[in-house]
């Protein structure tokens, strides 16, 4: 940045750095200020909203739900996206390219349509709306991420590890418990982790879904009609960005520490599943 | 039990749109050191894949020991293999990717001790069993391969170009290696390789291959010496061709006129006949210059090229109407006291008829 030459570089640089945190610094200052309404000028340092906001067990109880959604469609993503990376790069099947396509399709989709569409589905079987229902529309709309997070870290190992284990007289079972799975494993954990993030703070799709117990964003969004639970909102806001950035930042770490220590003369294959890590970061909060 | 480790009866492998091995019959006796030499996409490999079990054959059969083998999947296959990249499992240290096939096999730990020990002694790899895989060099992980194949005494070892990936000289070591090796532990090794040198330096026998044919297949010297095609002679070492027709027959000894050279001498073969066209295939090194002219086979022209290549110096001759040869000879004495010929010297070529291969198209 500080090369000569460049100076509307470093400018545009910051402009961006600004666009991007700046909102967030003021949803960080608004959460500690003392008072109700969200204007300058500030009214002094304050906790309570924080203290207020761990008293409210209708708030709590919107965690809870989001964080058991999150947990139950992470795992459904992470277990249906690595069988079929595994089934797309490892087995010659008819029309996998086709099979790709579709189940990447959710990142295409408008969520605002996938809702509808899974609304009409669950109604035609007369399935109720429930925290349930969440759950599989958030396993749809996670499974492009695991899919492409696993199938980008298998691409990195020669397709004939298999062939050797069962050279060496290994059941597909055997090659599949002492080879594939610790190889994808670090994988699977960046996949299930963005996954979660994914799902913990989704509102689109989530709205459409959902029954009479809210999710976290659901929750929020009601709260928004109270102008003074408002900073309790924000201040919430701000655990919930912590948590998804942690999230997505352990899922990077894992994805590149795993591919560091096997692989450390392949060109990493954490660097493919980078971008979708950063979509992960975009929709978070 | 048979005496053969690979039979291969009328093996056909036939893909959607061609057929990378057809109809071949192979017999390999227990203890060889058996290569399939050709360049890539003979079949060699599909071959090889075939008797490990990976492919499996359009017609025909392949026998084990004995024993018709088509419809066993690897696993249950009495062979193992050393891959062209290794494929040695990333996530394992060296001890437990060469421990892989008897702890598949559930053997008691001590065993299992006991035996990777010994294959990691013979491979000369000691010392190394918690390294991983990506911590050793191309050399090191070629022998953990070796180790990995070998602890479960397979009835056949089949490697696939293993050496491919080495630096020469690297690859010249580990071919004396292999072949040690392979006559220590006594078991039978099916080598796949596209380089003739490697072939000839370690097989017992070699069957050469191309277009999915096996069109000779014998002893590394008789390869060489005596090829019975075109493609073999061309393309195991060089070898001069010069067309001719065959004037007569007498007895171990044929004559050929070559157009431009005149009547030459070369060993005869019953199938040949009389004014039949052939192609005759001469060894640069078999041949010699003189300043002079010597009563055998022999033509005479001017040298075109002069090229030193170290131990040896390869010289083109061109006969007045067009006829080229390259001449091999050894470098005898140092530069000042023999400067060898000169380019545009005339000089005699002359070699003997036993050198002298005839071959038909």
């Amino acid at each position: 940045m500080s090369r000569r030459g460049f100076p509307l570089l470093s400018l545009y640089y910051l402009g961006l750095l600004l666009l991007l945190y700046f909102p967030i610094g003021v949803l960080v200052l608004f959460s500690v200020n003392d008072g109700t309404t969200l204007a300058f000028p500030l009214r002094g340092l304050t906790v309570h909203w924080y203290q207020d906001m761990l008293g409210n067990r209708v708030l709590l109880n919107a965690v809870r739900n989001s964080a058991l959604v999150a947990l139950f469609s992470s795992l459904c993503a992470t277990t249906l996206g690595s069988a079929a990376a595994i089934g797309v790069l490892r087995f010659d099947i008819r029309g996998k390219l086709a099979f790709v396509a579709l189940a990447l399709m959710p990142l295409l989709v408008p969520f605002l349509i996938l809702g509808v569409a899974l609304l009409i589905l669950f109604a035609a079987f007369d399935i109720p709306r429930s925290l349930l229902t969440v759950a599989i529309g958030h396993t749809v709309v996670s499974l492009p991420y695991t899919l492409l997070i696993v199938m980008a870290r298998l691409v990195g190992f020669p397709s004939n590890l298999e062939e050797a284990a069962e050279d060496l007289g290994a059941s597909y079972a055997y090659t599949l418990r002492r080879v594939i799975l610790p190889l994808i494993a670090p994988g699977m954990l960046a996949a299930w982790l963005v996954a979660f993030t994914v799902s913990f703070d989704e509102f689109v799709l989530t709205s459409f879904l959902i029954g009479r117990d809210p999710t976290l964003p659901v929750f929020i969004v009601g709260q928004l009609r109270f102008a003074n639970r408002f900073p309790q909102v924000v201040a919430l806001a701000i655990v919930v960005m912590l948590v998804s950035l942690t999230l997505v930042v352990i899922a990077e770490w894992v994805q590149r520490a795993g591919s560091a220590a096997s692989l450390s003369r392949r060109a990493s294959p954490a660097g493919a599943a980078a971008p979708v890590g950063l979509a992960a970061v975009q929709t978070g909060t | 039990m048979s005496q053969f480790a690979v039979e291969l009866e009328r093996v056909t492998k036939r893909f959607e749109d061609f057929d990378a091995v057809r109809e071949i019959s192979l017999q390999i006796p227990q203890g060889e050191f058996f290569s399939l030499l050709g360049p890539s996409g003979c079949g060699k490999t599909t071959t090889l894949r075939m008797i490990a079990g990976f492919e499996q054959p359009s017609s025909g059969e392949i026998r084990l020991v004995g024993e018709p083998v088509q419809h066993l999947p690897p696993n249950r296959r009495n062979v193992n293999m050393v891959f062209q990249n290794y494929a040695l499992f990333p996530h394992l240290s060296v001890f437990d990717n060469v421990a892989f096939s008897l702890q598949v096999r559930r053997r008691p730990v001590a065993e299992i001790k006991e035996r990777v020990a010994a294959a990691l002694s013979m491979t000369r790899l000691p010392g190394l069993e918690r390294r991983k895989p990506n911590q050793l060099s191309g050399g090191q992980q070629q022998r953990v391969a070796l180790a990995r194949a070998l602890v479960n005494r397979p009835a056949v070892l089949l490697l696939d170009e293993p050496l491919g990936a080495l630096d020469q000289k690297l690859r010249k070591e580990m071919q004396l290696e292999l072949k040690s090796l392979q006559r220590e532990v006594g078991i039978t090794f099916v080598y796949v390789t596209h380089d003739q040198e490697e072939a000839l330096t370690m097989s017992d026998r070699i069957a050469v291959m191309h277009k999915g044919l096996v069109l000779q297949v014998d002893e590394p010297r008789r390869i060489y010496e005596r090829p019975t095609t075109r493609f073999v002679a061309d393309f195991i070492g060089t070898t001069n061709f010069l067309q001719g027709v065959l004037r007569s027959i007498h007895g171990e000894l044929a004559t050929v006129e070559v157009e431009g050279v005149g009547n030459l001498l070369a060993g005869s073969s019953p199938e040949l006949a009389k004014g039949q066209a052939v192609t005759l295939a001469i060894r640069p090194e078999r041949m010699s210059l003189k300043a002079q002219p010597a009563p055998a086979n022999r033509l005479s022209g001017r040298v075109h090229e002069v090229i030193f290549i170290g131990d040896d110096t390869l010289y083109y001759v061109r006969t007045e109407n067009g006829v080229q040869v390259m001449v091999r000879e050894q470098n005898q004495a140092p530069l000042a006291d023999d400067p060898g010929y000169q380019a545009g010297q005339t000089v005699t070529v002359e070699w003997s008829p036993m050198s002298t291969n005839v071959l038909v198209d």
